[in-house]
């Protein structure tokens, strides 16, 4: 009896989380789904789902999965140095170390990547630099290139925190014992730092790819209007042409693809304990 | 007892004073009603709503969207009754097909007569006997140019599509404008039903996009400006402010003719208090306020009496006032038939595509 009250009261405070769940996520699905199975003059139809085989469509979604898998893997090439890095670090360094990171993202998302277009603009900060340097100046701008580079900038911390959540809880004796049997750095890393590492990566990997895959706002701003994700097309059909039900159509086949990249990372992620991050 | 009574005494009395001071405060006037007026941003300069209010007593609640597509989305969501609106051509013409502005009398209107007989003509184009709106701004669509850069001078919409300045063009990243460009350049109508035409057009556009920098809205002209790009297809009104900022720059209308656009007042169905509306209308035709909004904007004005008023040097900067040779070969955008719109977003998503 007691128990069940307790429960009771429990489930009472989760009333302001189940109302915003309702209100913002179920209901918003519902009408999306409801737009995305009929036509405009309201009749069922699958043919808003499967327009994303259309040839543009599809093409739009190659280049999405590019950007999103490239941006994922520097992201990983970045955070595993600078984790390794941070590790040795003392507390407080560590602690500072980590503020830095995070210190970008308290301004906002929109304004740094205008920022990235004014580095990478033809007569940009950067040629500007290399010019002075007696260098060739670089035509990135409106390239899938400075795509990359905004979506990497704006996502590294997402694939850092949980990486360096999970090496930090490696024990040191582990290492420690592994120095002593005669690993070198290499093996410590592939041996013990990487398996050890893997549910925080996991989880990194969803938090870099879910929004690359998904984000219009970077590609519109750094790929100079002349590169489309689907993400793009999704809000043309919106905004410009007017046309909600494709524009659901393609949001509810984007959401079917990312729902099995993060199956397949959650059927891996169950060997590990699970990163609580996300 | 009695201690508990001064008490609330003293919080009436400042109640009663501060009611005097939220009616007696804001100026002589009293509010007699209000009206919900939907326009772009940054489109009126807000001193003006101050003082329609201290003349009319007519609060205004004002309200603003981006784009002419957002303003139709939002109106339609029909989560707030707007009394007023002010879009673009098409726009316009869509919601009057619609039925969702209300006829006005234009001639009701005290200074309905300092808006110059041209603009009611262009009107014409999508609200046919002028019966629904009322010219706001206009402007045409052209190519601003850097003179440091581009060396012959540019009067056709040719430089765009020769390839001589690769990497240097910004096209617009609305559809309808840049699709309107390379119709004109073929010496067809911008307002063509014709799919063949269309094509034509396309396949234009798709040869071009390799020498395109980047389609862009509003950066446009920042492009310009800071150097990045040679020539970029640009609204009149945002040349204007390019050539404040870059006096290299110059700005071009191309002989073939391209796209005037126009942006108009209109009155909604929803509208409950139509003469508070028409005062605003024609609030906002008179000279001395026309002036204001022209002086906070600097797009071309309808209002001939604002125009007279121009010093000699201003009335010639064509990015203000386009001459009549300029608007010859001209047209107004109106709405295509739905296959066609459909066709050309279509059409531009494969361009992007590409």
């Amino acid at each position: 009896m007691n128990k069940l009250k307790s429960i009771n009261k429990r489930s009472w405070l989760s009333s302001p989380y189940i109302v915003w769940i309702i209100g913002f996520t179920v209901i918003p699905m519902i009408v999306i789904f409801r737009y995305a199975l009929t036509n405009p003059d309201g009749g069922f139809t699958f043919s808003q789902i499967t327009a994303i085989l259309d040839p543009v469509h599809l093409r739009a979604l190659v280049f999405s999965l590019e950007i999103a898998v490239g941006s994922t893997l520097v992201c990983i090439l970045l955070s595993y140095p600078l984790v390794l890095a941070m590790r040795r670090l003392n507390l407080g360094k560590q602690g500072f170390a980590l503020f830095i990171l995070i210190l970008p993202m308290w301004m906002n998302f929109i304004l740094r990547v205008l920022a990235w277009q004014m580095i990478l603009s033809k007569n940009g900060i950067l040629n500007f630099v290399l010019k002075g340097l007696g260098l060739e100046p670089l035509a990135i701008a409106n390239t899938g290139t400075a795509i990359m580079i905004g979506m990497v900038y704006d996502y590294l911390p997402y694939m850092v925190l949980p990486i360096f959540n999970a090496v930090a809880e490696i024990d040191e004796d582990i290492i420690e014992a592994a120095k002593d049997l005669g690993a070198g750095g290499l093996t410590i890393f592939r041996k013990i730092i990487l398996p050890l590492s893997i549910p925080g990566l996991l989880s990194g990997i969803v938090m870099v790819f879910v929004p690359s895959m998904t984000s219009f706002v970077v590609s519109d701003i750094l790929g100079g209007g002349k590169l489309q994700l689907v993400g793009n097309i999704i809000e043309q059909e919106f905004t410009k042409n007017m046309n909600w039900n494709l524009g659901s159509g393609l949001s509810v086949s984007l959401m079917i693809f990312v729902l099995i990249s993060m199956a397949f990372t959650m059927k891996h992620d169950v060997e590990g304990k699970g990163s609580a991050i996300w | 007892m009695i201690m508990k009574k001064r008490v609330v005494g003293v919080v009436l009395l400042l109640a009663l004073c501060m009611g005097i001071c939220t009616t007696g405060c804001s100026g002589a006037q009293e509010k007699k009603g209000s009206l919900t007026v939907f326009n772009y941003g940054e489109y009126l300069d807000p001193a003006v709503l101050d003082m329609f209010f201290e003349e009319t007593g007519i609060e205004v609640k004002y309200e603003e969207a981006l784009t002419p597509e957002e303003m139709y989305t939002k109106y339609k969501a029909g989560a707030i009754e707007y009394d007023l609106l002010c879009s673009t051509d098409y726009m316009l013409e869509k919601l009057i097909k619609e039925g969702e502005l209300q006829e006005i009398d234009i001639d009701s209107m005290e200074n309905a007569e300092n808006i110059g007989d041209k603009y009611w003509e262009f009107s014409e184009a999508f609200d046919p006997d002028n019966q629904y709106t009322v010219p706001y701004f206009w402007g045409t669509v052209g190519i601003l140019y850097d003179k440091t850069k581009v060396n012959d001078p540019v009067d056709s919409w040719g430089v765009l599509f020769d390839g001589s300045y690769s990497g240097e063009i910004i096209m617009q990243n609305s559809m309808r404008d840049t699709l309107s460009v390379a119709l004109k350049a073929l010496g067809f109508s911008l307002n063509t039903n014709d799919e063949n035409e269309i094509r034509q057009a396309y396949e234009l556009l798709e040869k071009q996009k390799a020498d395109v920098q980047a389609y862009l809205v509003d950066e446009a002209r920042d492009e310009v400006v800071a150097g990045n790009a040679a020539l970029a297809l640009v609204y009149s009104g945002e040349a204007y402010l390019g050539k404040e900022y870059n006096p290299d720059l110059e700005y071009v209308v191309p002989k073939e003719g391209s796209q005037v656009w126009l942006d108009s007042w209109g009155v909604t169905k929803n509208c409950k208090n139509l003469e508070m509306a028409m005062q605003f209308l024609d609030f906002l035709c008179r000279e001395d306020i026309a002036q204001m909004n022209f002086e906070y904007i600097y797009y071309s004005t309808p209002n001939d009496a604002v125009i007279e008023a121009l010093s000699e040097e201003e009335r010639a900067d064509e990015t203000l006032v386009p001459t009549e040779n300029a608007t010859e070969n001209c047209e107004v955008c109106v709405q295509q038939e739905p296959e066609v719109v459909e066709l050309e977003n279509e059409l531009w998503k494969e361009l992007k595509a590409e």
